[in-house]
């Protein structure tokens, strides 16, 4: 079995699943004890958080740890949303997770309001449409560094200048570009990134949040005070420590690793396109991760591809893991302005660090076989 | 470096090697999101949650499909208390739950409190015990939920949870368990003892940290409002990528703890009567806090008069023990717990959790009755306090001058 949906999760590095065995047999402490095998517990999280931070090139006391993502995102749009009483408005994207677009679902029903905002059939948000809609009732900016199901970033750092302009807050979902791209979130001027360890190889069940230590945030956990009282619970000790072995693999390796990708993402288009010509990669026209190829191909079934796929050995998706299996077709390509009838066909392909390019080479004959097949009527025959 | 004993097993426990052998697969070989529906990789990873899913359910007697994944009691007892509360906060604002309970209750409670609902907050006795009675009478029209816990973290003294269950079921009002210290260690049935809620720790029960599990009751069907959304996991009442290599950790720890429970309760309670009976029995002025008879086998909470809680710490640093909770025992207040037990604060600020498990043995009980009882018997005689008390001096009848 080839596994090419490196977006859905990653297998862990070498070294993380040894540091998250390590931190579970050795360190029985709870970090907040006071005794020795407490104190080494302590030191163990924080010397993670100190390798965290190196990587994102912040300091250590911006780093709340998380169960992941999704409580990530929550944390900082419903944290900074009722820091502010509840009133305003947020302004976010069309395309973005739907662990952000939920909550802000949920801020709306409490009064607030949500400003959703297009995106160009490249799937990118116009800085210029930002500015605009830009008010002195804005509360929050929510726009993701890159998008889960076709890898198009967006132009974070032009939408941080426009924040800091207007002194609003602006959190990044950085949960797909983290690891894929270097961030520098200081430079980039972002007051709250959400991380997942384990899309690039890290631990799951462990992500961050990184807080601009100027903003105050309401904590959704409450209770035992962990994390400044950012939020409670005992740490996911072993988690961190896998979570610190995934940054330190990284640590000046992203870019590397970036262009052994690109190169074999660009190999796999290059052969897909010539063997299946009317094949539309999404977001081709925009800037995207490294690993990422949404694959549009008309009158064919996404889910039903995915499945001939999967028995010819190969590990895709039709869309976002959180939501495959269900029917409704995917909001992304929908406000990129394909029709509900192409959404339905799309594929995503996403590769990663274990990803050679034996595995490419021999993806795209199987793709190609496949899609032969379904658009005969034949898939199961 | 010589390692200290560890003590402290209601702050943590080891990860048991069996729940580890479990996991590792999950990292690297076995790696796939269990929301993958289109490959086998996503596949196995679910085929391993169901079967993580089912272990935890077991050791409640509940059904899999009520089982919520969490990352840890922390966020199950958030999730539970908030989630009833919002879903039905026209049906009343009213919430009961004893001044004992562990802070990601009681902190969830001050936060509703603040969102306009009313709590009631339940004194307990000197035993750290609950009084039904007292109970009932605070149950007004407008009560929704009432959470007390299994059993309490500190003291270790077990709540009488069936007949809560069965006040909360005739009353028609919500019931959750925080049984982050029960599960594994009593008998609990979800059924039998009318629990609507339950919250589940791991690392509290030789598992990993950082995941937890939430029971919700489905018949009489208890319907929460969740606090994390997006991508639709656990049947919409919890989003997030589930951590396979941590839910079959949660699994395979209460599978573990289900089947070796009533052997490991007979083992510990020895242990634990012995290293009583070796403090307790070799000094005086020594009191146990909790009641003796309802509490874990793993826990011994005992409070040192006449000597000063730091300098005790100090004394007995060879052994990792707590005073007071882990999660509170970087600050310098005594325990609450004990403090509304009604413990003056003088005893508060010595008393010392013993918490005992899986590899405590007997040779590390008799050393720590051994460390504790000299260093207690080493301070006390530098104590002039201590003195007067032995030529006979009644000190609660001492003026103190001021200075």
């Amino acid at each position: 079995m080839i596994y090419l949906d490196h977006n859905a999760t990653s297998p862990a590095r070498p070294g993380v699943a040894e540091a998250v065995t390590a931190a579970m047999t050795a360190m029985h402490g709870n970090p907040s004890s006071v005794h020795a095998a407490g104190r080494r517990a302590r030191q163990l999280l924080d010397e993670a958080r100190r390798a965290v931070a190196r990587l994102v090139a912040v300091h250590e006391s911006r780093v709340i740890f998380t169960s992941g993502g999704t409580e990530s995102n929550h944390l900082a749009i419903l944290g900074v949303a009722e820091a502010a009483g509840c009133m305003g408005s947020i302004l976010t994207s069309a395309v973005e997770h739907p662990s952000v677009l939920m909550p802000l679902e949920r801020l709306e029903s409490r009064g607030m309001r949500v400003i959703r905002l297009p995106v160009d059939t490249h799937g990118r948000v116009d800085p210029a449409t930002l500015e605009r809609a830009i008010n002195p009732d804005t509360r929050l900016v929510s726009i993701m560094a890159a998008n889960n199901e076709t890898g198009v970033l967006q132009p974070i750092e032009q939408i941080a200048r426009l924040c800091r302009a207007a002194k609003i807050p602006f959190h990044c979902d950085a949960t797909q570009w983290f690891g894929k791209r270097p961030l520098a979130i200081d430079e980039i001027g972002v007051d709250l990134v959400t991380l997942s360890a384990h899309k690039p190889g890290g631990p799951k069940g462990c992500g961050a949040l990184i807080v601009h230590p100027a903003l105050s945030i309401v904590p959704q956990l409450s209770g035992g005070g962990q994390e400044r009282g950012r939020r409670a619970g005992t740490e996911n000790l072993p988690g961190i420590a896998g979570f610190a072995a995934l940054a330190d693999a990284l640590a000046g390796r992203i870019e590397e690793e970036a262009q052994r990708i690109t190169a074999l993402r660009e190999k796999l288009e290059d052969q897909l396109l010539k063997s299946v010509p009317d094949a539309l990669i999404l977001g081709a026209g925009a800037e995207r991760l490294p690993n990422t190829s949404a694959v549009a191909l008309p009158g064919i079934d996404g889910e039903t591809l995915v499945m001939t796929l999967d028995l010819a050995g190969f590990a895709i998706s039709s869309g976002a893991a959180c939501s495959s299996g269900k029917n409704t077709p995917s909001h992304v390509p929908l406000a990129m302005g394909l029709s509900p009838e192409s959404t339905r066909s799309v594929v995503r392909v996403s590769l990663g660090w274990s990803t050679t390019e034996a595995m490419v080479d021999s993806f795209v004959p199987a793709f190609q076989r496949s899609a032969d097949r379904l658009r005969q009527g034949s898939a199961f025959a | 470096m010589k390692r200290p004993i560890y003590m402290d097993y209601q702050a943590t426990t080891p990860v048991d090697p069996r729940v580890l052998t479990a996991m590792l697969p999950w990292f690297t070989e076995k790696f796939g999101n269990p929301a993958s529906r289109s490959h086998a990789y996503g596949w196995e990873a679910d085929e391993a949650v169901t079967n993580a899913r089912k272990q935890v359910a077991a050791i409640i007697g509940a059904d899999p499909r009520e089982i919520v994944f969490t990352s840890g009691a922390t966020e199950s007892d958030n999730l539970a208390i908030w989630g009833v509360a919002q879903f039905y906060r026209d049906k009343g604002k009213h919430i009961i739950t004893p001044t004992t309970e562990h802070k990601a209750v009681l902190d969830t409670c001050r936060h509703l409190e603040a969102d306009g609902f009313e709590v009631t907050y339940l004194p307990v006795g000197p035993n750290g015990l609950i009084d039904l009675a007292q109970l009932e009478a605070a149950i007004t029209p407008q009560t929704i939920l009432i959470s007390v816990m299994a059993v309490n973290n500190e003291v270790g003294v077990i709540q009488p949870i069936e007949a809560i269950g069965r006040l909360c079921r005739q009353k028609k009002i919500f019931f959750h368990c925080d049984a982050a210290q029960g599960v594994g260690k009593i008998p609990i049935d979800v059924n039998a003892m009318n629990i609507d809620m339950l919250s589940i720790s791991a690392h509290k029960i030789y598992g990993p940290k950082g995941i937890g599990a939430l029971y919700v009751r489905r018949q009489p069907r208890v319907r929460i409002k969740p606090f994390m959304h997006g991508g639709g996991h656990e049947r919409g009442m919890r989003s997030g990528t589930l951590p396979t290599p941590l839910l079959v950790g949660l699994g395979e720890a209460c599978r573990i703890a289900n089947e070796e429970m009533s052997r490991e309760n007979t083992r510990l309670l020895v242990l634990r009567e012995r290293l009583k009976e070796g403090i307790m029995g070799q000094m005086t002025h020594v009191f146990l806090n909790g009641d003796p008879v309802q509490r874990v086998a793993g826990n011994l909470n005992i409070s040192f008069s006449y000597v000063e809680g730091e300098s005790l710490m100090m004394a007995i640093k060879d052994v990792a023990v707590s005073s007071g909770s882990a999660c509170t025992s970087a600050s310098l207040e005594p325990s609450y717990v004990l403090r509304a037990m009604g413990v003056d604060e003088e005893l508060a600020h010595t008393s010392i959790r013993f918490g005992l498990g899986r590899f405590t043995t007997a040779e590390e009980v008799e050393h720590v009755i051994g460390i504790v009882v000299g260093a207690v018997n080493k301070l006390r005689e530098m104590s002039p306090l201590w003195e007067m008390v032995q030529d006979g001096v009644d000190l609660s009848t001492m003026k103190w001058a001021a200075h």
